[in-house]
């Protein structure tokens, strides 16, 4: 078999007869001859070289054969199949999932491939391109006519060229391609030109791109909201008593909204008067202000040091040599501005805090009307009054309350009564009669604090100038008052028309009410004289005592005897009694108008009686039965009357009010304040009886010499 | 007598007390009222499971007010904080219960 192809695969199936290569090559050669006519002369003249020399030249890797190995002949079948070509190839079927044998293999065997860009005539592309190729040549028109000659011949040439070569060739395409070179000879001298067309498919993009705002980082970092710490503990017992303390709120609030007397008041804790005035304000301002009254308080110590130390510790030494006479020596001055036009009228120690005392102020010029004042000082504080009301007329009188010591009562010189609760330190009153209430038409001279009543009401009395004793009582929010008596004039009573009882009243100066028989009080009267009423009788007196001549300005009962009262009056005299006995037991003149009188609260024979000269005198019964065993002037300036005096139930001091709105402290020496000697062997008995036994003997030894005298 | 007479009222008055105790607040007074409303609200509803209640409140606060509420019932647990400020409510309730709330992001 043997099969030639031009430019194609070179097939050989040669058969030889023996196995030199040199023949095979040979023939190859005088193949190419054959087909390549112009070249291959040379290498004719090879194979004529290797035919004609007999003389071969022995390669060095021929195999050595013997001759009769050379005469051997092998038959050699030479057939299609690729000797590379593998003889059983294996795949794997993934349908079946074994490996089979492939039985046919691709001899194929490709020894040279080249990619061409040879294009078949006829094809569109082909004809396109040709199309295009002659419209470019016939374009030109000057040179049009050229070209086509220029191409006829060379197209002709071509043909013939191609006619000649080609013989082997398909005639078909070339005839094919001769005709349509004609066609297009032709057609090119009608169409002179065409334009190139566009493609209208084939669009261009334009883009562009806008500078882009350059990005830029913005962060923004808020403060946190604030946060705070907590802690608490959780318990049984804390709920429980959360619980409970509600409870006693909620009950607080009830009962305040049910009574809103002092009453009410009682319930709750008893206020300390320092702290009453700081609780009801905000914290921050409490504590300066308590720091402040410390510091106030303190400053004043350090300024008035040697006077409190002398209150404290000063015994007067000098006492020991004055036998049987006593001296006061002056400790602290109380005075504020606000009060300096304004007599001292009143004087009270507060029964709770001992060195708390009320001052009241006002005027005893009948002309001279104005203003009161109701100072409380603190002998802790000397510069300043601790509570400070002020009224619209002139306080003549005041009381403290024993169980309340935050409530005072006042009376006033127009003859009102009001009550101010020391807790509530605004300036106005709590309670206030008015001319509906009943007040006096006359100055309120005393007023005094009684026990509750039945209904745990509070109440006080009051006498005044338009001789009449009222029974106030605070009930809820008013002043209730009661007329308890009228001072009736003895003899005075006359017959008016229709029968009416026409009677002169007295004018009540000053009252006391014994101290354990509660019914029974004491009134002086402008008169001079000193009745003995009853709560419980209204009309009638359950004795009368011609005391003085000019009107009485104090009585006192004595402390420990349940007996004796004590006296003053303007007519310079101070007079001791036995209710018992219509005349007094002890007479004293003092040369000078008496304002006050005080029983010591230590002893039952120990008084102070001050005079409008200036001087304060105290007496001691025991010691000396008819001179003071202390005769002092105590105000600095002799034009100032004295006006009250009191003592202090603890310490030994005093306090004396001036007509000039001063009070001065004076401290009692030790020979005033004189305990009963003691006896040695006999034990000493201390207390009310033996103040009452001291008194009892006294008297006695005077009654004794009255009946003689 | 007057002591078993007292017992008997305070145990009356805790069983009464289903009013909440506020024992320590600083949300502002609107806030508050509304959040007690609510804590009687889900104890009451979930008073033998507290951490349903506690849930309930929790969410609803949540809700309400912003992220990020803490809630603890209990009767008995101490506690130490950090709340932001005016978000806090502690209160008792119901004689036995301690409720405390407070936001904190």
């Amino acid at each position: 078999m043997s099969g030639v192809g031009r430019g194609g695969m070179v097939e050989q199936s040669v058969i030889t007869g023996r196995g030199s290569r040199k023949r095979v090559s040979a023939e190859t050669t005088t193949i190419s001859q054959q087909e390549d006519e112009d070249s291959g002369t040379d290498v004719g003249e090879g194979a004529d070289d290797w035919a004609q020399s007999k003389a071969t030249i022995r390669p060095p890797d021929q195999l050595d054969l013997t001759d009769a190995e050379l005469k051997e002949e092998i038959t050699r079948i030479l057939t299609a199949n690729n000797p590379h070509a593998p003889h059983n190839i294996v795949r794997f079927s993934f349908k079946e999932g074994t490996y089979k044998l492939i039985g046919f293999v691709n001899q194929l065997a490709v020894h040279y491939s080249h990619i061409g860009n040879l294009i078949p005539k006829d094809s569109d592309e082909g004809r396109r391109q040709h199309y295009q190729d002659e419209l470019v040549t016939g374009s030109q028109e000057s040179a049009r006519l050229v070209f086509s000659d220029t191409e006829n011949l060379e197209e002709e040439e071509e043909i013939k060229e191609g006619d000649a070569e080609a013989e082997s060739q398909i005639d078909i395409p070339a005839a094919e391609a001769s005709e349509k070179v004609i066609e297009e000879e032709l057609m090119t001298p009608k169409q002179p030109k065409e334009s190139k067309l566009t493609n209208q498919f084939n669009f261009s993009e334009r883009a562009s791109q806008t500078i882009n705002n350059p990005l830029r980082d913005r962060e923004c970092q808020m403060e946190p909201p604030p946060r705070a710490n907590f802690s608490a503990t959780a318990n049984q017992w804390e709920i429980y008593d959360a619980y409970m303390e509600e409870l006693e709120k909620q009950e607080k609030t009830k009962e305040k909204e049910k009574t809103k007397t002092p009453v009410a008041k009682k319930m709750g804790t008893m206020a300390m008067r320092k702290m009453t005035s700081l609780e009801s304000q905000s914290d921050d301002i409490t504590k300066v202000m308590q720091a402040a009254k410390i510091v106030e308080r303190m400053v004043n110590q350090n300024t008035y040091d040697d006077v409190a130390q002398d209150f404290k510790y000063y015994e007067d030494a000098a006492d020991e040599y004055r036998d049987q006479e006593g001296t006061l020596l002056p400790l602290w001055k109380f005075q504020t501005d606000k009060a300096k036009r304004l007599a001292v009228t009143a004087l009270s120690w507060n029964p709770k805090y001992k060195d708390l005392f009320a001052v009241g102020h006002g005027s005893y010029d009948f002309m001279k009307q104005s203003r009161g004042m109701l100072l409380l000082y603190s002998m802790k504080n000397p510069s300043f009054p601790e509570y400070a009301f002020s009224s619209d007329s002139g306080i003549m009188c005041l009381d403290m309350h024993m169980d309340h010591p935050y409530l005072v009562v006042v009376g006033h010189y127009d003859g009102n009564v009001a009550v101010y609760n020391l807790k509530k330190p605004h300036s106005q009153p709590i309670f206030r009669s008015s001319a509906k209430s009943g007040k006096h038409t006359d100055p309120v001279w005393q007023v005094k604090w009684q026990k509750d009543d039945m209904d745990n009401n509070l109440n006080f009395f009051s006498v005044s100038s338009d001789g009449r004793i009222v029974s106030w009582t605070l009930v809820k929010s008013e002043l209730v008052h009661t007329d308890v008596i009228k001072l009736k004039v003895e003899g005075s009573t006359l017959e008016g028309p229709e029968g009416l009882q026409l009677f002169t009243v007295g004018c009540g100066t000053a009252f006391d009410f014994h101290r354990e028989i509660d019914y029974m009080f004491l009134v002086g009267t402008e008169e001079g004289k000193i009745y003995k009423c009853s709560k419980s009788y209204s009309s009638q007196f359950l004795d009368t005592y011609d005391a003085h001549n000019m009107a009485v300005d104090a009585v006192s009962w004595n402390p420990y005897h349940s007996k004796v009262f004590i006296s003053c009056s303007s007519d310079w005299t101070v007079k001791i009694w036995d209710h018992t006995v219509k005349t007094p037991m002890f007479i004293y003149d003092l040369n000078s108008a008496v304002g006050d009188v005080a029983w010591a609260p230590y002893s039952s024979t120990v008084f102070a009686a001050v005079s409008t000269n200036g001087k304060t005198h105290v007496f001691d019964l025991s010691i000396n039965k008819y001179e003071a065993i202390c005769n002092q002037p105590v105000v600095a300036k002799k034009k100032n009357k004295i006006t009250h005096v009191q003592f202090n139930p603890v310490h030994p001091i005093i306090i004396v009010g001036d007509d000039r709105g001063h009070v001065t402290c004076l401290k009692l020496s030790p020979n005033l304040r004189k305990m009963p000697k003691e006896k040695k062997g006999q034990e000493v008995q201390k207390g009310p009886a033996v103040e009452i036994a001291k008194l009892d003997k006294l008297l006695n030894l005077v009654r004794e010499v009255k009946p003689k005298t | 007598m007057g002591e078993a007479e007292g017992k008997k009222d305070e145990a009356d008055y805790k069983r009464l007390q289903t009013f909440p105790l506020v024992r320590h607040s600083d949300m502002p007074e609107e806030m508050r009222v509304e959040t007690m409303e609510l804590c009687v609200t889900a104890c009451e509803k979930f008073s033998n499971n507290n951490e349903s209640a506690a849930k309930m409140i929790k969410e609803t606060m949540d809700k309400k007010f912003g992220s990020s509420w803490h809630v603890v019932i209990g009767e008995g647990f101490g506690f130490e904080i950090i709340h932001e400020v005016k978000n806090l409510l502690y209160l008792y309730f119901g004689g036995t219960l301690a409720v405390c709330m407070w936001k904190c992001s």
